[in-house]
Order: C-alpha cells, then structure tokens, then sequence
C-alpha cells in the first residue's frame, strides 16, 4: 500500500518523459515564432540613402523651393540667402505634398494639408509642422542633407 | 439512345462514380444528398420557416458564389499579372487592351470584389436583424466576423496591385494609419507589411502574396468551419 502511493505522489519517468517531450515542442515553436518574425522583417532595404548630396548652393536660387522626389525632401533657399530642408511627408497620413509656386504655399493632393514655406500647418487635417532635416555642407561645398537628424524649426544653414 | 444510356448506367464507370440507382424513396433521396460531396454542405433536413428566401435573401450562398468567380478570375488574371515595380501597371493595361477577353475577366474580377465587399456586409446586416446571431450560433457569428474582415484585406490587397497613383497612395494612406499604434508597435507592423519604410517592390510583393495566397486560403478554412457549423444547426 505505502509503496503505491509513493508511486503516485513521486515524479515518475512517464512525467519526466512527458515534460521533456513539451518542453521540446514548446521550446521549437517560440524559436520557430521568433524566426518567421525576423525572416519578414527584412535587414537591407533598398530605398533612398538617409544622408545625400543635393548639389552647390548656387543651383538654387533665393527664394525657390525644390522638391527632390527621390529623398521626399524640399530644399528651401529663402530670400537672404540661407538654406533649410523640409521633409515633403505630410504629417497627416504619408503623402508627398507639392509645393505650388504661384500661392506660395506647400499643399497635399491627398487630404488637402496645407504648409506655408516654412513648413508650418496653413490649413487641414495635419497635426504637426513639416519635419525640418539637418543640413550641412561637405568639404567640396556641396549640401548635404541628413534625413535621420530632425532640427528646430528655427535652424537654417548659412552658406 | 435510350439503350444507350441504359448501357453507359450499367457500365463500371457510372457505377463506381454514383454507387446507387435514382433515389426513390425519402430515405434514399436524403441519403443522396448525405452522400454527395458537393451537397453534403446541406443539410438533409431544414426548417421550412428557414428555406423562405425572404429570411435569408441568398446573402450567404451568394457571398460564396462570388468567392468562387473571384478565385477563377483571379487565378487567369495570374497568369498575365506579374508584381513587380516595372511591370505591374503594364501588364494591368495589357489585360485591359492587349489580352483576349482581358478587359472581360480583369472587370469580373474588379466589380466581383466590390459585391462581395456589399454581400458580405448585407449578410452581416440580415444575420443581426433576424437575430440568429445568439446562442448556441453565437460563435458561428465570430467566425463570420474574422470571415468579413479577410474580405476586407483581400479587397485592400488587391487595391494596390495595378500600381496606379489610386492604389499607390491608398496603401500609403493605410499603412501610414497602422503607424498610429502606441509604443513603437505601429512603425513596426507597417515595417513588416511593406517590408520597408515606403511602399515599394517589397510592399508590392507582399500585398501579391497575401493577396493570391494567403487570404484566400485562410478564407477557405475559415469558411469551412462556418459552412459546417451552419449545416450543423439546420441553416440552408
């Protein structure tokens, strides 16, 4: 009698086995989880460099905005001569907005967004300002503008 | 002809396929229904109240039967559609002018999604309305449910494959709302649907993945699951 009930009550070889079986299983299934989630998140993408040349300062001319499409960034050249890069992602949803020469305002086709020149919100559904990216000039006097650093609204680059 | 039938029915052939004569009584008329796979799906007896077709309007059957013409085209608009950023829009216009019956199957296709998007959402409509929603069909309901929002993605998915401006900044609109998850989850969700920062060749062949393959098969099983669960309780 004593000696069943110590079978029951104790950690028996089937239990063990049975433990480790899951535990297997239970180990194979996360390790598979986390693997399908790093295979679809992918480490190279191809798209637009986050830091790029734009050119010498002389091929803008005071008071133009130009919009370079593949980097999604307008350069902005103001009257007294100094330099600014507005991000032409539309803080609302992620469209690239325009920028319309003859009101002088940058304005989205989407949902109707509208910045002045500064990137501030005119009018629309965005919530914030356009981002404003760092910029600077290289060793061979040509901008460079540095996506992947936001600046304040107040920073321009004197050249 | 009439020996001729009597022969091709006699034959080993037609015996092996229809195991059974023509179904004479009750009992072997419901059997060929218990035994046919294709009306298996019904069930041998049903309440005359739920056969009226103002209580069900075929929403149900038609949701289905609009699945299956979405697959066929689908599966034919395959062979001309390749997903790619140079070759997508092109081949969106080859079927619409270049191809045979292109223009044809690419609209089926087209206006067979937006009905099943309306049929599905009517279907929804008339299971609330006439309550067959509540117990013990409660959880037949939220199969429904999870059926509906795959019609909704196969019908998102889809709208990105012609690679026009429309479908271009619709999915850039829609994936840049998936941003707006707290903590960070949002950017990283978006990330993996488009498999980069952008919409681009990467979004482009995921969205052709989920859409030809992974949510119509999903769609399958779950539609499995809530045929069955249907017949179990003596709907149509």
């Amino acid at each position: 009698m004593d000696d069943s009930h110590e079978l029951k009550s104790s950690f028996s070889r089937r239990h063990f086995l049975e433990l480790i079986g899951l535990g297997a299983i239970g180990v194979t299934a996360a390790g598979s989880i986390v693997l399908s989630g790093e295979y679809l998140s992918p480490n190279v993408v191809k798209e637009a460099p986050m830091r790029f040349k734009i050119g010498s300062p002389e091929t803008f001319p005071p008071g133009s905005v130009t919009l370079d499409k593949d980097h999604k960034v307008f350069i902005v050249r103001a009257k007294e001569g100094y330099f600014y890069a507005l991000s032409a992602v539309c803080t609302h949803l992620g469209c690239i907005a325009n920028w319309k020469a003859d009101d002088g305002i940058v304005a989205c086709p989407c949902h109707g967004s509208k910045f002045d020149r500064e990137g501030r919100v005119i009018d629309g559904p965005a919530p914030r300002p356009l981002q404003r990216f760092s910029m600077s000039l290289d060793d061979l006097g040509q901008l460079v503008v540095d996506r992947s650093v936001v600046v304040g609204e107040e920073t321009v680059l004197k050249v | 002809m009439r020996a001729f039938l009597k022969e091709l029915t006699r034959s080993q052939v037609w015996r092996s396929i229809f195991r059974h004569g023509l179904p004479l009584s009750n009992r072997t008329r419901a059997e060929a229904v218990f035994y046919n796979f294709f009306l298996h799906l019904h069930p041998t007896k049903v309440r005359k109240r739920s056969i009226k077709y103002t209580y069900t309007w075929g929403l149900g059957g038609l949701s289905a039967g609009l699945f299956i013409v979405l697959v066929l085209t689908g599966a034919l608009l395959m062979l001309y559609y390749r997903p790619s950023v140079q070759q997508a829009y092109n081949d969106m216009k080859d079927l619409q002018f270049v191809v045979s019956s292109g223009q044809f199957l690419r609209n089926m296709h087209r206006w067979g999604a937006h009905a099943m998007v309306a049929i599905v959402f009517l279907h929804m409509m008339r299971v609330f309305y006439t309550g067959s929603y509540r117990p013990p069909k409660e959880f037949n309901w939220v199969v429904g449910v999870v059926l509906f929002v795959i019609s909704i993605l196969l019908s998102y998915t889809g709208y990105l494959l012609p690679w026009d401006q429309l479908a271009y900044w619709g999915i850039s609109v829609g994936t840049n709302m998936v941003r707006a998850v707290p903590f960070g989850i949002g950017e990283n969700i978006s990330f993996v649907l488009l498999g980069g920062h952008a919409v681009g060749e990467n979004a482009l062949v995921r969205f052709y993945v989920l859409h030809c393959f992974i949510l119509p098969v999903s769609a399958v099983l779950f539609m499995g699951i809530h045929f069955w669960r249907v017949r179990k309780d003596g709907g149509v």
